[in-house]
């Protein structure tokens, strides 16, 4: 096993502006990104010998920066793609294969929509587009929400509890000043807004937003020597359940074993337990991904996570803090969001986000990859053990 | 060209296209284990024997969770709100549809109805669907 934190962060930036950025590609995002990274590390492409970046051919993207990588991966698995990523250029670094890496993403999700060829559930043939994809169109707030149903009547949670997700994390949006949704709402705010796909209404939705981010990441050898403290990497898990384009695949959708295995390998391999966790994210595509975040990650019992969110435990003053930038739903969210999830995690273990929670050590991010077929979840620290 | 979320068959999943346009939920089971399985492929997802067949499922299954999307995809070619569902076979696996031919409201779809499948038209070819059990066809 690769020793908890061994590996750190040492450059870490979301593109210059977020939100409706029309002047820029989504190459575009991704490269003022990796700049902006590099900027916050005090290195240039020169110094990063590992490359990584998703929904885009890795190696023309590494040419354009500039990068002449050792270790390359392009792990797409949808929204949390990144932290695939980082997993494995942890892996990398240990093994030896490289020093330094860069992962880097980019998404025009509001102006253009456009992305790489790369990452095409949609292909003509696949499973998705042959089983899933025709009854919705691919809809994510129709297909994506599925199980949601199926929770509130097995656990009764109300369509007012089920409101109060979008409310808290507003609450943490209002101090946050690139967040694109800053007025407080209400459970009547959020109950009033458009339906979308019963039970599912706008407020309970993603944003779609322009934004791109980036990530450095070395040995924690090495890392002692930038400008910034490290962001340790303490430790991961990662897995696959459901196919891409619907929940349907996922073995017993209330309890879903991808998420109790992915959080269960971010525990051991971090030597930490709940409540060592001062800060979490949890990737919020939609309002009830949280709670079984929550559920499968082991806050709570199943059955628990809606009830423990609508109590106010994850807003501001509760005490596990969760989405403390605002959150797909408030943030921004650009179509595989899992990026600014974990920049959101790095700023808290930094001491530098908006929103800070108090003396952060420990900070849990955990995200999503297509309509459930995967997650992952990263560990980070203040300091190595 | 068809739309592109129009279902594309291959070779491997042939069988279930041609069972849609024949009216029969056409799935496979492994001869190993005897699971019954979805969707289409040539290994058992469940024992990874490759010693599998095609075989006529009952349609039946009940109505497992479900939305309803207030602006359906166009290729359906309605208006109206349009259900999308996790429906549980008989047999055992689960798959995403849609439950047709009653209202597309919370109160006529019911979680654990008994459903039975269905084939209609979606632009050039024929899909699977489900409908109430008691409907007369």
């Amino acid at each position: 096993m690769i020793p908890s934190g061994a590996t750190a962060i040492v450059g870490a930036a979301e593109s210059t502006e977020i939100g409706a950025v029309p002047n820029m590609s989504s190459v575009g995002l991704a490269i003022d990104a990796a700049a902006n990274a590099m900027s916050d590390a005090g290195i240039a492409a020169s110094d990063i010998d590992g490359f990584t970046c998703g929904y885009f051919p890795v190696a023309d993207m590494s040419r354009q920066l500039g990068i002449f990588p050792k270790w390359a991966d392009n792990t797409v698995v949808g929204g949390c793609s990144w932290f695939f990523q980082l997993r494995n250029a942890v892996a990398a670094i240990h093994a030896g294969y490289c020093h330094t890496v860069l992962i880097v993403y980019g998404e025009s999700g509001k102006s253009t929509r456009g992305l790489g060829q790369s990452f095409d559930a949609g292909q003509r043939g696949g499973t998705g587009q042959q089983f899933d994809m025709l009854y919705s169109g691919g809809q994510a707030a129709a297909t994506f929400t599925l199980p949601v149903l199926r929770y509130q009547r097995e656990y009764g949670l109300s369509d007012e509890e089920l409101a109060v997700g979008a409310v808290s994390q507003r609450q943490w949006a209002t101090e946050v000043p690139r967040a694109t949704l800053r007025e407080p709402t209400s459970v009547e705010e959020v109950l009033n807004s458009p339906m979308i796909a019963w039970p599912i209404r706008r407020a309970m939705c993603c944003l779609v937003s322009d934004a791109g981010g980036a990530i450095i990441v070395t040995s924690a050898d090495r890392a002692k020597d930038y400008p910034k403290p490290p962001v340790y990497i303490l430790g991961s898990g990662g897995a696959l359940e459901a196919g891409v384009m619907s929940p349907g695949g996922v073995r017993e959708p209330l309890r879903p074993e991808f998420i109790r295995t992915s959080g269960e390998a971010a525990f051991a391999s971090s030597g930490i337990t709940h409540e060592d966790i001062d800060h979490l994210m949890i990737y919020d595509a939609f309002i009830h991904t949280p709670i079984f975040g929550l559920e499968g990650l082991g806050f709570v019992n199943y059955g628990e996570g809606g009830h423990f969110i609508a109590e106010g435990h994850t807003a501001p003053g509760g005490k596990l803090p969760m989405n403390t930038s605002g959150g797909g739903l408030s943030y921004a969210h650009t179509g595989a969001y899992g990026m600014l999830c974990m920049l959101e995690s790095i700023r808290q273990v930094r001491g530098e986000a908006a929103n800070q929670v108090a003396d952060v050590e420990i900070a849990l991010c955990h995200g999503w990859g297509g309509y459930w077929s995967a997650c992952s979840t990263l560990v980070f620290g203040a300091s190595a053990p | 060209m068809p739309h592109p979320l129009v279902p594309v068959p291959t070779p491997e999943t042939q069988p279930f296209w041609d069972g849609c346009q024949e009216g029969i939920l056409r799935i496979n089971k492994c001869l190993t284990c005897g699971s019954a399985y979805f969707p289409p492929s040539p290994i058992c997802p469940e024992c990874s024997s490759t010693d599998v067949e095609y075989f006529d499922a009952s349609g039946d299954a009940t109505l497992y969770s479900y939305t309803i999307q207030q602006k359906p995809f166009f290729l359906w070619g309605s208006e109206g709100p349009r259900s999308v569902a996790l429906v549980k076979l008989a047999e055992g696996p689960m798959l995403t549809s849609s439950i047709v031919n009653c209202e597309q409201t919370p109160e006529a779809l019911q979680l654990d109805m008994p459903l039975r499948a269905t084939f209609v038209p979606f632009d050039e070819i024929t899909v699977l669907c489900f409908e109430p059990a008691e409907q007369q066809s």
